[in-house]
């Protein structure tokens, strides 16, 4: 299709006039620029799209949208997403936030939020660190990091996102790089479009307490294979690739929860009446 | 990242839509540069980000009525035949500093000149149509007018002397 230039929506035209307070040179920029391109590329009305995050750095990001928004509780994210979903299946619902808030304190509600495969998408903005509270090793982090909290590495294996997240029945798997905005757009936006729970994890490096995810532009490759719907498949690659592989990992046929299943609507003055005190 | 691929060759209103995108997505991104600044007290690389932002939101205006009454393909951010994945003016923000100079911030912006100055010069040298091979040179000219422009401002900003990153009380640090 073709339009007139002027016609055409913009990036900056879903950027609020809040500015981002992350550090400079922060990945998180970019997964700013990539969603607000998606929307634009997807032509979606701002009012009809709901970012809902929980807390961290990346959790700021629904303020940096002119889209509805919640800045929710820590690692809840995904709970309050689900019920906006429920309560307004009409709404683009995008689940956004980092690797401490949506493995760590959210872990659980990540895991039933795949199994529920409700029709949203999370992003994982995924430095490796807890960023705003100074770089604390995060579940995502090389048990071999060496920090000031962590002499010599903590030890522990990393939680693999992608396997849970097939395990528990995502219905879309992908991984992008924030250092690639456009390609991030596109997953994000075959992401929004697939029916049921997607997740895609962003690899977004902190530069301030991770100086070596700098090096991470040049460690990251497109997946060279398509996307699959066989679990099983999906399973093998995302289990032997090296964690910087990047495209749509599974794209599984689940039918999304139909959120269409109430039979009795309640308008909103009637609900309210029951927390009248 | 995406692998880098040679463009195709462009008819003109395709050439229109990546030189008007170029522009907006420069515009774009050193505005961004300029509020990372602004948020971090940089004034004076915030002002220069600024006007760079301002400069090239010319230049998409310019376009923007060079293009008036046609009717420009819709492509996708994912669709555009950019050798790096990324428009060739788009600056690359992970190699920012709260404490950097206007040395530095040339240093970006004449890097993001020189590949929009490649992108042009090779659409010109593979146009076919002697109208678009017309179009992408005249833009050429201008990216390599710009080229100059910042390598003449560079003589007027040199490298900062040695520790010019250096914080005594910096604002995040492992305690």
């Amino acid at each position: 299709m073709a339009v007139a230039p002027a016609l055409k929506p913009k990036s900056s035209d879903y950027k609020s006039d809040i500015k981002p307070v992350w550090c400079p040179g922060c990945g998180d920029y970019h997964v700013l620029l990539s969603m607000t391109k998606t929307f634009a590329a997807l032509n979606l009305v701002p009012e009809n799209v709901a970012v809902i995050s929980g807390i961290g750095c990346s959790s700021r990001i629904p303020a940096y949208t002119n889209c509805y928004g919640f800045h929710g509780v820590h690692g809840r994210a995904l709970a309050l997403g689900t019920g906006l979903k429920v309560a307004r299946p009409d709404l683009t619902v995008i689940v956004a936030g980092g690797d401490g808030d949506g493995f760590s304190i959210g872990g659980n509600h990540f895991l039933h939020a795949c199994r529920r495969n409700i029709d949203l998408t999370y992003v994982v903005m995924d430095n490796r660190v807890y960023g705003m509270t100074k770089g604390q090793p995060s579940p995502t982090t090389e048990p071999d990091w060496d920090s000031a909290f962590t002499p010599g590495g903590s030890g522990l294996s990393p939680f693999h996102p992608l396997v849970i997240a097939l395990a528990s029945g995502a219905n879309f798997v992908a991984r992008s790089f924030s250092g690639d905005p456009n390609e991030t757009s596109r997953i994000l936006a075959e992401a929004i479009e697939h029916p049921g729970f997607s997740f895609v994890q962003i690899l977004s490096p902190c530069v301030t307490f991770r100086p070596d995810e700098r090096t991470w532009k040049d460690a990251v490759h497109a997946a060279p294979v398509e996307p699959t719907d066989d679990p099983a498949r999906a399973a093998r690659r995302i289990m032997t690739d090296d964690g910087f592989n990047t495209g749509i990992l599974y794209r599984g046929r689940r039918h999304p929860y139909p959120t269409d299943r109430r039979t009795d609507p309640v308008d909103v003055t009637t609900l309210e009446e029951e927390f009248v005190l | 990242m995406s692998a880098k691929k040679k463009p195709a060759t462009l008819d003109a209103a395709h050439l229109l839509a990546h030189a008007l995108t170029i522009e907006i997505e420069a515009e774009d991104r050193y505005r961004v540069l300029a509020d990372q600044m602004e948020m971090h007290n940089n004034l004076e690389l915030a002002a220069l980000f600024e006007k760079l932002s301002v400069i090239e939101g010319k230049h998409a205006a310019q376009i923007a009525e060079q293009a008036k009454g046609m009717e420009l393909p819709d492509l996708k951010p994912w669709e555009y035949d950019w050798q790096d994945g990324d428009s060739p003016e788009a600056t690359d923000p992970t190699d920012l500093h709260y404490k950097m100079t206007a040395h530095h911030a040339l240093l970006l912006a004449l890097a993001a000149e020189e590949r929009a100055f490649a992108f042009f010069d090779a659409a010109a040298r593979d146009a076919e149509d002697p109208e678009v091979k017309a179009m992408a040179e005249e833009f050429a000219e201008e990216e390599r007018e710009h080229v100059e422009l910042v390598k003449d401002l560079l003589k007027r900003y040199p490298p900062p002397p040695a520790g010019w990153d250096e914080d005594p009380d910096p604002p995040v640090i492992q305690e």
